[in-house]
């Protein structure tokens, strides 16, 4: 009985492999089709305004170390006060409801600025305030700039520590 | 075999329930899109004096259900079960908003098929004896939707070619096992479609093969085809997900036409209002439905509508952990 019974199996396995076959060369067929017909980006116009946007926060950025620097202070102690500054330009932008537009507008020219790091931290602040100060701001408030402060410090060990073996 | 079945997954209801009362309510967005005027209540912001916007999405679902119960000109009582679903966890929306109705409530989620699933369920119940009224209802909320699914409300994000809006909305339907209106005839359950999509930004694309094949088992099963129907109408699969629907039921010999339109293109006018693809979320297919489809089909602009809600079955977690996207559609016929 028990024979029969894994006879069975047997033969009933070539044919399962044939359906599942038949699955994945269908999955394959469907990738390959949604990858064909699926919209492309404007790759243009969204590379030329990120570089437009990017670039006038960079150059509001620079306004704002040429007032630093002009009050008497120099280049290395002005660049402190001026990323508070812009953090504090990115924090307005998204408390006004203005930094997610201005971010489906330009991309990545309103995320690579510090006005679009300072946006991550305050965007998820807001919205997870309404589950506490503790539990919800304070534990889920670096939920999306988290990654990007672990993973810059690893980097920043990282080079470090290759310029220290390599370094004479 | 069961005597109102046929085919693989149809159920054909001899005493069809009647749709005797409807309630929609949409977002500030969705009221500014062309179909604004066929709405009950467009809300003016998002928060709709709320404190959160999951209880602004409990609110809405509530008086959409209690919109529905008014016009039936019955009295709440009377209602036998009140099935409604949402895309939140737990489906706190609907449970939520049934707190508040006490009334004997069924729970249902089928992510943005839930409005073509509750009208197959309420069906059976009616059709099977066991209910004179039953009330259906579905919500989604963009901000409870994205904050579930995606990103903070504020985050920086620009959309993707094929990303989708979630719908500011619930729709709410009566249906009666006596009355005047129009009758839900037949419904075709859908099985989960899986063809390996993990994109989470292109839900059109992942549900199109859940849609096409309940289409196909919908025209099997029957003996009919798209040309039985004034209107054959989807969901949610927004601009990219209708094309692939028509590509992939041609090559299966239907040739889907003018009568065909989906819900989440619909809703908006996706040219001029910054919604991606077009619309998605449970109150997608309800408030067209229940809010323009049927008032069009009391004009006489349709007489009968073959619904297809698509359904996207992932969580953020399964997606995260590297799975694709199960998906399902549900497809009810609407005769005037």
């Amino acid at each position: 009985m028990a024979s029969q019974k894994a006879k069975k199996q047997v033969s009933n396995l070539p044919h399962m492999t044939q359906a599942s076959q038949e699955e994945k060369r269908q999955q394959l067929a469907y990738k390959e089709l949604v990858q064909k017909r699926k919209p492309r980006p404007r790759y243009l116009r969204n590379v030329l305004v990120a570089f437009v946007v990017g670039g006038a926060i960079a150059v509001l950025g620079q306004l704002v170390l040429g007032f630093f620097v002009s009050r008497g202070l120099d280049l290395d102690a002005a660049s402190a006060p001026t990323l508070a500054v812009m953090i504090l330009v990115g924090v307005v932008a998204t408390g006004l409801g203005i930094y997610d537009e201005l971010g489906e507008f330009a991309g990545a020219g309103a995320a690579v600025p510090i006005t679009g790091f300072a946006n991550t931290i305050v965007a998820a602040a807001m919205d997870f305030k309404r589950e506490g100060w503790v539990l919800g701001m304070g534990a889920k408030m670096f939920i999306i700039a988290g990654p990007v402060i672990v993973y810059a410090t690893l980097a920043g060990v990282a080079v470090a520590f290759i310029k220290f073996i390599t370094s004479p | 075999m069961a005597a109102k079945r046929l085919g693989k997954s149809t159920v054909k209801f001899t005493n069809p329930p009647i749709i005797v009362g409807t309630g929609t309510i949409v977002g500030p967005i969705e009221g500014k899109g062309p179909l604004a005027s066929d709405f009950d209540v467009v809300l003016p912001d998002h928060a709709y004096g709320e404190r959160t916007p999951e209880r602004s999405e409990t609110k809405i679902l509530e008086q959409a259900a209690k919109i529905a119960i008014e016009r039936a000109k019955i009295d709440k009582s009377m209602v036998d079960y009140y099935m409604a679903g949402d895309l939140l966890n737990q489906v706190i929306s609907a449970s939520y908003s049934a707190r508040q109705l006490s009334i004997p409530y069924f729970g249902l989620y089928g992510a943005c098929s839930t409005c073509a699933m509750s009208l197959a369920l309420a069906g059976m119940v009616i059709d099977g004896g066991f209910a004179d009224y039953v009330l259906v209802a579905c919500s989604s909320h963009y901000q409870t939707a994205e904050r579930q699914y995606r990103y903070p409300i504020e985050l920086n994000i620009q959309r993707k070619t094929t990303s989708q809006y979630t719908v500011t909305g619930a729709g709410a339907a009566l249906l009666a096992s006596s009355g005047i209106g129009p009758k839900v005839t037949w419904a075709t359950t859908g099985k989960v479609v899986d063809l390996g999509s993990k994109d989470v930004n292109d839900m059109g694309g992942a549900m199109a093969p859940a849609a096409a094949d309940t289409l196909l088992t919908h025209f099997a099963d029957t003996g009919r085809g798209p040309g039985d129907y004034d209107l054959i109408l989807t969901g949610d699969l927004a601009s990219f997900g209708s094309e692939m629907l028509k590509e992939l039921v041609t090559d299966n010999g239907v040739e889907l036409g003018d009568n065909y339109r989906d819900c989440g293109l619909m809703l908006f006018d996706t040219k001029s209002q910054r919604v991606g693809a077009g619309g998605s979320g449970c109150a997608c297919s309800a408030v067209v439905t229940f809010g323009h489809v049927l008032k069009e089909m009391e004009k006489g602009t349709y007489r009968n509508v073959l619904l297809i809600a698509t359904g996207a079955l992932m969580s953020p977690l399964s997606c995260q952990q590297g799975e694709s996207i199960p998906c399902i559609a549900h497809a009810v016929v609407i005769e005037a």
